[in-house]
């Protein structure tokens, strides 16, 4: 019976691959009930895995959903241990979440490749950004577990919302057609952090010229701007093609202080709600009998990141 | 009062941690209005609830359950296949060692028809018309026990209102 397990059990099964210690294994990962510095060592990249954790990023509706799932059938079926972590907003107000990413998926239900496909669907909880902090853990755990590669899926997200570059050694942009005129593409935010670009839903107007747009504009980057790829999760068009590029995307050095900007900020802000006083002073704001000030130096580090 | 439970304790205990429920449709039906409703009521309760979409086997079922670690699995039938389907998905969930999962069903499931489902280990039995304040009453009840499980030992199951 579970009851019996002992955490050391449930992890060593973990680790030896069952299904079910891992879950669970990563719920107590999520509620910080296992600490980090007990996860095993997070493989490092080699020759022939140029990454291990990649983001797949964009704006609402655009199909990341489809195409995550598109991709890791295209992976699966070649071999690759693929796992997805799939991240959805969290109720600022109740807590709650509604995960429906698993609507769009069929590679976790294919019986010839769900034993090389993985989908955990995790809520925003107390992080602001489009990735809380916490999958870092999460995805170095899967790692340990055997699985090649990690996807996280963020959170439909805007221009400036960079978060998901604190918590993975590649980012994937995703965009839709149509996406405004030609001066979208010029803005900075996101788009500067990718290390490629993927136009999906390309059977759709629009989709050609935005790509063709994003490609100029990237012209003016140089050598190290990203590649953009036209695909359609849904249709298939492009997979194959964008599956084989993404698989052995290079990193770049390109924006690498932006990237270690986010890395900094959002351990920091981790730091900040893992402070045990964080709730208290949460409920002194509320009600008045704390400034912003004051709050601030109550939550100043002390001794409390040896205990995160 | 239905099994002793102390509500104040089962809150603070929910308050804690939120329950992870995955809301699922086995069979062909495509009507997930219910199933909608009832999801939405447990995120608004503050739960992480996963929702897998129409027309999903008792496999998938029982897989989504185990990967996402799910805590308790809510299931809606209006198609009348919750009497093969319902206690299909609690038999896999046992095969797969998921005997500590609450299990709860919905939907138009006649009244003749919910003791099989109470004997097979599904813990309620909602019907339409029912005010999901109830059905958060008795997930609460439920994380409150610790017998509750769909391998579990206990008999206890709530009477539904509708």
């Amino acid at each position: 019976m579970m009851e019996a397990t002992s955490v050391g059990d449930e992890l060593q099964s973990a680790l030896n691959g069952d299904r079910r210690a891992m879950a669970r294994m990563l719920s107590s990962i999520e509620n910080g009930e296992f600490k980090p510095e007990n996860i095993p060592a997070k493989p490092t990249a080699t020759e022939a895995h140029a990454w291990t954790v990649m983001a797949i990023t964009g704006a609402p509706g655009v199909g990341k959903s489809v195409l995550v799932d598109a991709l890791m059938t295209a992976w699966a079926t070649e071999g690759v241990r693929v796992a997805l972590l799939a991240v959805d907003p969290s109720s600022p107000r109740t807590g709650g979440a509604l995960l429906g990413d698993r609507v769009r998926m069929t590679s976790v239900d294919n019986p010839t490749i769900s034993d090389r496909v993985y989908v955990r669907s995790i809520a925003t909880r107390t992080s602001s950004g489009s990735v809380p902090l916490i999958v870092e853990d999460m995805a170095a755990f899967l790692l340990a577990c055997g699985w090649e590669r990690v996807l996280i899926e963020t959170v439909g997200s805007g221009q400036a919302e960079l978060r998901c570059a604190a918590v993975a050694d590649r980012i994937v942009v995703v965009e839709g057609p149509a996406r405004g005129d030609g001066i979208q593409a010029e803005k900075a935010g996101l788009l500067e952090l990718a290390d490629i670009v993927l136009v999906n839903k390309a059977d759709l107007e629009g989709a050609e010229r935005h790509a063709g747009e994003l490609m100029e504009s990237y012209a003016l980057d140089g050598e190290d701007a990203p590649s953009v790829l036209l695909t359609s999760g849904l249709k298939g068009i492009g997979v194959p093609e964008a599956a084989k590029a993404l698989l052995s995307l290079p990193g770049s050095n390109r924006a690498l202080r932006a990237r270690m900007r986010e890395r900094l900020l959002a351990q920091h802000e981790r730091r900040l709600v893992q402070h045990p006083a964080y709730n208290a002073v949460l409920d002194g704001l509320c009600e008045g009998t704390l400034d912003i000030t004051e709050a601030l130096t109550q939550l100043k580090g002390d001794d409390h990141e040896r205990a995160s | 009062m239905k099994g002793g439970v102390d509500r104040e304790a089962v809150g603070r205990r929910i308050m804690d941690q939120p329950l992870r429920i995955v809301v699922a449709k086995p069979g062909l039906d495509g009507h997930d209005r219910g199933a909608k409703v009832v999801a939405r009521a447990l995120r608004d309760a503050g739960h992480e609830v996963i929702y897998t979409g129409l027309r999903r086997t008792s496999q998938q079922i029982v897989d989504t359950v185990r990967d996402e670690d799910a805590r308790f699995l809510g299931l809606s039938s209006l198609s009348g296949a919750h009497a093969h389907l319902f206690p299909q998905v609690c038999e896999k969930l046992r095969e797969a060692g998921l005997d500590d999962v609450v299990v709860f069903g919905g939907g138009i499931i006649p009244e003749d028809d919910r003791p099989a489902l109470h004997a097979v280990g599904i813990r309620a039995v909602f019907g339409p018309g029912t005010p999901t304040s109830e059905i958060l009453e008795f997930i609460a009840t439920a994380a409150g026990m610790n017998d509750a499980g769909v391998g579990q030992s206990s008999t206890w199951h709530w009477d539904a209102s509708a």
